[in-house]
């Protein structure tokens, strides 16, 4: 209980620090958010129900009707779609920057841009995403960098140490690590000067406190409080302690399973490069990968455990090969310590147009794997099987 | 001697009482009535006012200047400077006169001519910090608002 009228009405005016409401902050929670920001190297962390959630949270700190946002094109469906249709819906436009080349970024930049957003490793394809290079064209232009570190998690890649000054995670994935908790995070570096002009919405006063301006009174925990005491408490998109203390018991085997992801991951981007029937495969993690002098860079201890791949005989053989599947799991997430596999034109990514398709990469062949934590002889086992289906598909079809 | 460290930090909380706050205001969504309040309210230090305009804050007595306070209470542990950068200097000459052990100035008070009149002094100085962030980082309050304190423990702080 609140000790007294005035203890309540200090703790409701932030003058003071303690557990008003859960929407707002919550004693599990704040120990998942200060594990997160230390893993990270941040400042500090704002815990949410969603990754998506995150997200939306994250811009709508920095960002209004009116204002502007610039995205590398290679993002997951669902957040391309929050930036085109809902974003764009509240007057936030998003100019999305094939490939998120580097100088393609910085001449996107507009007066308005307040973020260049991008993630560490692209889903579904697994690239990976020159964090120095954009920092500094974002920051060359007065813009923080936001990243989505949710395929890397802070084991592979801080992206704070090379120069981020958000960083978002869809703790469902690696982070929770089982498929079995559903919550987000921003983590923030305290370095970015919000006071510097081009944010008023954290710089100058806010009627959403009496007039309170949080750059002046929070200093480098601006953002921070902001996105807590404006955004989780309005957007209401917070994450219930429950799912923050499973979250904490991820947390705590996270070094224990990433290394056997990427090991895992490796062996089987290895095995599917060698097959005739694999026609293409994107994994930066293979010699010759266009991406591989930048996930050595970012991600020396591995670029990941989600990647895609295509088959000869397209899409139907695509079909049978998933269809065949027994030990790999039919499913939309990813992370998850069980292997996961998904045909994302038909599914995370099926809202995008055709156009947005063909620049985030992804054909009606693409298959992406999601590779856990089994048995690697197992998982290759169960791939031949799938591919000899799809082989008897590809000879009918010839 | 400039104090960088948040462990350099705490032990200047330990080891000080007595804080007169330059430029307190008693206007509610100012920070340095946030930092106020919150200290006020929290904790062992004994915070005063410095304030020609104002005669208390909340049912403390404001003193118009440092001088006066020292008159009557001696010379407080920490000075804690809410003035705009190119005030800064005069409230460092101050903090020296009346013999205070540290100054200590907010968020946006930087100013290097007051770092170094108080620094050559032999006050301790600390620059660009919040002295409400800086209790709340060791005392568990910080931690409950998902922020990196830096303080690693398996004890609840606070409940």
């Amino acid at each position: 209980m609140f000790d007294s009228t005035e203890h309540a009405a200090e703790l409701f005016a932030l003058r003071s620090y303690g557990n008003i409401y859960t929407r707002i902050g919550n004693p599990t929670v704040s120990a998942f958010e200060e594990k997160l920001a230390s893993l990270e190297g941040g400042l500090g962390a704002v815990a949410t129900a969603s990754g998506l959630a995150a997200q939306l949270i994250a811009i709508l700190t920095v960002a209004e009707n009116g204002d502007h946002l610039v995205a590398s094109a290679n993002l997951y469906g669902g957040t391309i779609t929050q930036f085109s249709v809902t974003l764009r819906r509240m007057g936030i436009e998003t100019t999305f920057v094939p490939g998120g080349e580097v100088e393609g970024v910085r001449a996107a930049i507009r007066p308005t841009t307040r973020a260049v957003f991008t993630e560490t490793i692209g889903n579904p394809n697994g690239n990976i995403a020159d964090l120095a290079a954009l920092a500094e064209a974002a920051h060359a232009a007065g813009v923080p960098l936001i990243v989505d570190n949710t395929f890397a998690t802070p084991y592979l890649c801080r992206p704070i140490e090379h120069g981020a000054d958000v960083v978002i995670h869809s703790a469902t994935k690696f982070i929770g690590g089982h498929g079995t908790v559903i919550g987000g995070a921003i983590v923030e570096s305290g370095r970015f000067p919000w006071d510097a002009g081009r944010h008023p919405l954290i710089a100058t006063p806010s009627p959403g406190y009496h007039g309170m301006n949080f750059a002046e009174t929070f200093g480098e925990y601006a953002f921070l409080m902001r996105a807590r005491a404006e955004l989780l408490r309005d957007v209401g998109a917070a994450l219930s302690p429950m799912n923050a203390w499973l979250l904490v018991q991820g947390l705590e085997t996270l070094a224990l399973r990433m290394p056997e992801h990427v090991a895992n991951a490796q062996a089987v981007a290895e095995f599917l490069q060698a097959r005739d029937e694999v026609a293409w495969i994107s994994y930066a993690g293979l010699p010759d990968s266009p991406e591989r002098a930048l996930a050595a860079r970012y991600l020396p201890l591995g670029a990941g455990a989600v990647f895609t791949f295509g088959l000869r005989g397209g899409r139907e053989a695509g079909r049978a090969f998933i269809e065949t599947l027994e030990l790999w799991s039919h499913l939309a997430n990813v992370g998850d310590a069980k292997s996961l596999v998904i045909h994302p034109a038909s599914t995370t990514h099926q809202q995008l147009t055709d156009d947005e398709l063909r620049t985030a990469g992804i054909g009606a062949d693409t298959i992406r794997l999601s590779v856990g934590l089994e048995d690697v002889d197992d998982l290759i086992w169960d791939l031949e099987r799938g591919l000899a289906a799809a082989a008897r598909v590809s000879a009918v079809q010839a | 001697m400039i104090l960088e460290t948040a462990s350099e930090r705490r032990a200047l909380l330990d080891r000080s009482r007595t804080v007169a706050m330059v430029g307190a205001s008693p206007t509610v969504t100012r920070p340095s009535y946030f930092v106020f309040s919150y200290l006020r309210t929290h904790g062992k230090l004994d915070v005063t006012p410095i304030n020609p305009a104002a005669t208390e804050i909340d049912g403390v007595r404001a003193y118009p200047t440092l001088a006066a306070y020292a008159a009557e209470r001696g010379a407080p542990d920490i000075v804690d400077v809410f003035r705009s950068p190119n005030n800064a200097p005069q409230a460092a000459r101050d903090a020296i006169a009346v013999g205070a052990k540290a100054i200590w100035f907010q968020y946006g008070v930087v100013n290097d001519e007051a770092i170094r009149l108080a620094d050559d002094a032999g006050l301790d100085v600390v620059v660009d910090r919040c002295m409400k962030v800086e209790s709340a980082r060791f005392d568990g309050g910080l931690a409950l608002y998902g922020m990196n304190t830096g303080v690693l423990t398996a004890k609840r702080r606070v409940r």
